[in-house]
């Protein structure tokens, strides 16, 4: 268990609620919920979730910390906003399971397998290296997901899209040597850094 | 002379009745066969130069019964109400050329239906007279209200601030009942968020302070005896003393009991002193005062657990069956109590379905959720109480696993029972034979306790002492149509006696009832009846020589309006009297009758009838149609230009009940081929306007078969019906269908 973890299950000594409340973006809506189902029927994605959004809220009543954060659910969600709206309580649906999400990720505690958390992930440091998404890179490095041999077989499977974009010269191969940035890629990092030491003071404010 | 019968028939040639009927013959034939004095048509009867006709021959004393051969009886009321003479009406638009095809083919037995409907308004209109009311009682604007609870005291409030004053009788030694045990109530004003004041203690005050109202507390009623606007009334205290009270009308708001906790053995109520009802937590709640929340061994309350629907909406034995409506917005209001002292006390409220009835209902539902009230949907299996704590078993009913929660006290949200009286029509439960020994003993052990209760109001009537029953004891009265009416005419049921309801229900109940209760002592005065044939100045009367003291027409009245003298003859009580006419029906001697609507007045015009020869193939079907639903239905029915046969003749009655089967007997002697009676749905969920007479038309209808094989006819020939008002196309289609097995089974041979 990550030391922040264990910091939140002692603070808010199981009331999940609470916690999900305190440190969850829109997560004082969570109470909100009257178990009508609506999210649950409307959710395109409905049927490849573990918990639809409704079990989610009343799981988090009911306390299930683990079981929630750990849950791949929250990680399925494709922001289509059906839930949104439909939902008669007016609740953020699409808001509170990514809030969901970034909180089990920032403890620790996220599903480690998760294709969307692993891709997610690679997406932000491909971006954080030069301020613009190397589509190149972010492409190898997708189909390497699963492993070297997976890749090759990746790769191969796909070279025909891949040479087809370069004769319509929608991709460049020397962009594997670093690629092109952003114009003032030091003034974007500290924007980058200063936003995560304010996301850090709010965090530690809380505890 | 005053007395001297002066038939005047007017025919209307307005909407296309002048183009599709001879109205020169029917001139003649109310003349001729209806033996009217005189008759006129007029190309627009309904319009004011029509009217002013009719209206100058009644005031040069020319006539004294007006027959009218226009629309339905339903239609131009107003244009066609005339005062102090009879008014017939022959229905030759909605009853004639609506409902026939305007073709030479047709034109012939279109023209003898246009006939037989002025020969029939005739023969109404010579038997009936103008009705004159009774005068049996003076205006009394007393106003009894039983029970000095949240409605009863609204009731009398609002009573007097109508200028009616009103007398509370109350069993305890305080007024305020169930509500005065509250802490608080459920919001009832935007923005519905927090529990807000009972008001009762202003309502005490405002009773107490009124000259109007007059309160004997530690009272009972011992006997109400009499009718609307002259009810005498016996309120007798503890001690014996008894005051005679003389009343117009009575409210009966005798509230609820709790339901009884201790039959929920699940949930450790015998015993743990931790599991309490809700009405005990409104105690603690009060004694807390607005601070923290104690349990009975002093224990700060931590955590709380309210269940839903204990021991009601289940159909387990000796659980209420319905739901009470109250309990959940009083469980959101009790766990604000826990809240808004401490949001850190926990509050869980398990339920199945959360209902949240009125205006502000879902708004409440809401502010409980924001205040951090926890909603469960589970179902809570048993209570753990062997520790001083509790563990509250449940099965969450969303993520569909069996769950435990300790809490420091668990609250039931029990239903109420009204505190009814008696059922004077209990009946122990009909039990097969071969039914074990057991079910026969729960049946009626069941039926004891329907009738081993004290009794409210103590009537003095012949058919017992309290207010009927509809379902699980509440007091009768018509959910959709009337909902204030009781069986019992100038009694009427308010507040949770009526069905389950809160105090803001209560209050709009109770001032219904109080509205009811004026309307009552107004019509008393004048002899008018009650709801639905309101206004109605006639009233039964019997002749005694003919009378053999069956006794059947005091068993029948569905209002209990009838007495019995010592001797055993019916006594009318006429303010009691809905006039629905079911006495008249019931009757096998044929001695009642009221002044405009009798034996006479339907037979004569079932009589009046032109009965073709058997080879002229023209048969004749009486159609005898409720005039709450079926006739309206077969107006709307014509309204729509559905057509049926032309051989049907349809005779309104003022209920089913009220057909006597004599006019069968005599119609089926004098020829007609088919008899169809069209009345209400009855049963549990009726819709007759006077609750029992389609089911005892339903009843006696099906002893018709004797009378039909005495005659040699086929069973065929009589056909009854349940029929709704929107039964449109129905009610033309059964007369279709008589017409069809006429046809087959051929023409009575009883045409001389």
């Amino acid at each position: 268990m990550s030391n922040l973890n264990n910091q939140m299950v002692n603070k808010y000594r199981n009331d999940f609620l609470k916690e999900v409340e305190a440190n969850v973006e829109e997560g004082d809506w969570v109470k909100m919920c009257m178990q009508c189902g609506v999210c649950a029927g409307s959710c395109p994605m409905g049927p490849y979730w573990d918990h639809p959004p409704q079990e989610i809220f009343m799981m988090i009543r009911a306390g299930k910390r683990e079981e929630v954060l750990s849950s791949t659910s929250m990680w399925m969600c494709t922001s289509c906003y059906n839930c949104i709206a439909r939902c008669p309580r007016e609740l953020p649906i699409t808001h509170i399971m990514h809030g969901l999400a970034h909180y089990g990720k920032r403890l620790g505690i996220a599903p480690k397998n998760q294709p969307t958390l692993k891709f997610s992930q690679k997406f932000w440091d491909n971006l954080m290296t030069n301020g613009r998404v190397n589509e190149l890179k972010l492409g190898i490095a997708l189909y390497f997901i699963d492993g070297f041999v997976q890749g090759i077989k990746n790769a191969l499977a796909a070279s025909g899209i891949g040479l087809g974009m370069f004769k319509a010269k929608r991709l460049d191969p020397m962009e594997i040597l670093g690629g092109h940035s952003v114009k003032d890629k030091s003034g974007l990092k500290a924007m980058i850094k200063k936003a995560q030491e304010i996301e850090e003071a709010r965090i530690s404010g809380n505890q | 002379m005053a007395d001297e019968i002066l038939m005047g028939a007017y025919i209307c040639k307005g909407c296309g009745i002048g183009d599709r009927l001879d109205c020169g013959q029917l001139e003649t034939t109310a003349t001729r066969d209806g033996k009217a004095k005189f008759a006129k048509s007029h190309d627009f009867l309904c319009s004011a130069d029509g009217v002013a006709m009719i209206q100058a021959d009644i005031d040069s004393g020319e006539t004294n019964h007006v027959i009218i051969g226009a629309c339905s009886r339903r239609a131009k009321v107003e244009a066609f109400s005339f005062q102090n003479v009879t008014v017939s009406r022959a229905n030759l638009r909605e009853g004639v050329i609506w409902v026939r095809p305007d073709n030479d083919e047709a034109n012939e037995t279109t023209q003898e239906m246009a006939d037989d409907y002025i020969r029939m308004a005739c023969a109404e209109s010579k038997f009936q007279q103008v009705p004159k009311g009774s005068g049996e009682q003076p205006l009394n604007k007393n106003i009894l209200v039983v029970g000095g609870g949240f409605s009863g005291m609204t009731a009398a409030i609002e009573a007097s601030a109508a200028g009616y004053p009103a007398t509370i009788v109350e069993k305890s030694g305080a007024l305020g009942g169930v509500m005065a045990q509250l802490n608080k109530r459920v919001a009832t004003k935007s923005p519905y968020a927090d529990p807000e004041d009972t008001t009762v203690a202003d309502l005490i005050a405002a009773v107490e302070a009124d000259p109007n109202i007059t309160v004997h507390l530690n009272s009972k009623v011992t006997k109400t005896a009499g009718a609307p606007g002259r009810f005498d009334v016996d309120i007798s205290t503890e001690s014996g003393a008894t005051t005679n009270v003389s009343m117009g009308a009575i409210v009966q708001a005798s509230g609820m009991k709790q339901f009884d906790a201790n039959k929920l053995t699940e949930f450790a109520y015998d015993k743990s002193d931790n599991v309490i009802t809700q009405l005990e937590l409104e105690a603690l709640a009060k004694e807390a005062n607005g601070g923290p929340i104690k349990r009975k061994d002093g224990k700060e309350v931590q955590s709380v657990v309210f269940v839903q629907c204990a021991g009601q909406r289940s159909d387990k034995e000796g659980h209420l069956p319905y739901c009470s409506g109250f309990c959940c917005t009083a469980s959101i209001k009790q766990a604000m109590y826990f809240k808004d002292a401490n949001p850190d006390v926990d509050t869980v409220i398990m339920y199945d379905d959360l209902r949240t009835p009125g205006a502000g209902g879902e708004d409440f539902y809401r502010s409980g959720q924001k205040k951090g009230v926890i909603f469960t949907k589970s179902s809570v299996s048993t209570i753990d109480a062997s520790g001083s704590d509790l563990t509250v078993n449940f099965h969450d009913k969303i993520l569909n696993e069996d769950q435990s929660m300790p809490a420091d006290l668990v609250v039931l949200a029990t239903g109420q029972e009204p505190n009814s009286g008696p059922d004077p029509y209990a009946v122990p439960m009909e039990m097969d034979d071969d039914a074990s020994e057991e079910d026969k003993q729960a049946a009626t052990d069941a039926h004891e306790v329907a009738i081993n209760v004290e009794s409210i109001l103590n009537l003095d009537y012949r058919q017992g002492t309290d207010l009927p029953h509809l379902k699980h004891g509440f007091t009768d009265s018509h959910f959709i149509c009337f909902p204030y009416e009781t069986r019992r005419t100038g009694i009427y049921s308010a507040g949770p006696v009526r069905r389950p309801m809160d105090s803001q229900q209560a209050a709009i109940d109770a001032t219904g009832a109080a509205m009811k209760a004026i309307l009552e002592v107004e019509n008393a005065a004048k002899g008018a009846a009650a709801h639905p044939r309101s206004g109605d100045l006639s009233f039964p009367s019997f002749r005694m020589e003919g009378c053999t003291q069956c006794k059947r027409c005091t068993v029948e009245c569905p209002f209990g309006a009838i007495n019995e003298d010592e001797k055993g003859y019916p006594q009318y009580n006429e303010s009691r009297c809905r006039r629905c006419g079911t006495c008249m029906g019931a009757c096998p001697v044929r001695v009642i009758s009221f002044e405009n609507y009798s034996v006479d007045s339907v037979g004569q015009q079932i009589k009046n009838v032109d009965i073709p020869e058997e080879f002229d193939e023209k048969p004749r079907i009486l159609v005898l149609a409720c005039e709450n639903d079926a006739y309206p239905a077969l107006d709307m029915a014509a309204q729509n230009r559905l057509q049926y046969s032309a051989f049907a003749r349809v005779v309104p009655v003022r209920c089913l009940g009220s057909v006597n089967t004599i006019w069968l007997t005599d119609a089926l002697n004098s020829g007609y081929d088919g008899i169809i009676l069209m009345g209400c749905q009855k049963g549990d969920d009726y819709q007759c306007h006077f609750v029992k007479g389609s089911e005892l038309a339903h009843t006696r209808m099906s002893k018709i078969a004797d009378t039909l094989q005495t005659l040699n006819l086929e069973e065929e020939r009589v056909a009854t019906y349940e029929v709704a008002i929107t039964d449109v196309e129905r009610t033309a289609q059964l007369i279709e269908d008589m017409a069809e097995s006429i046809e087959k089974i051929g023409m009575s041979p009883f045409k001389f």
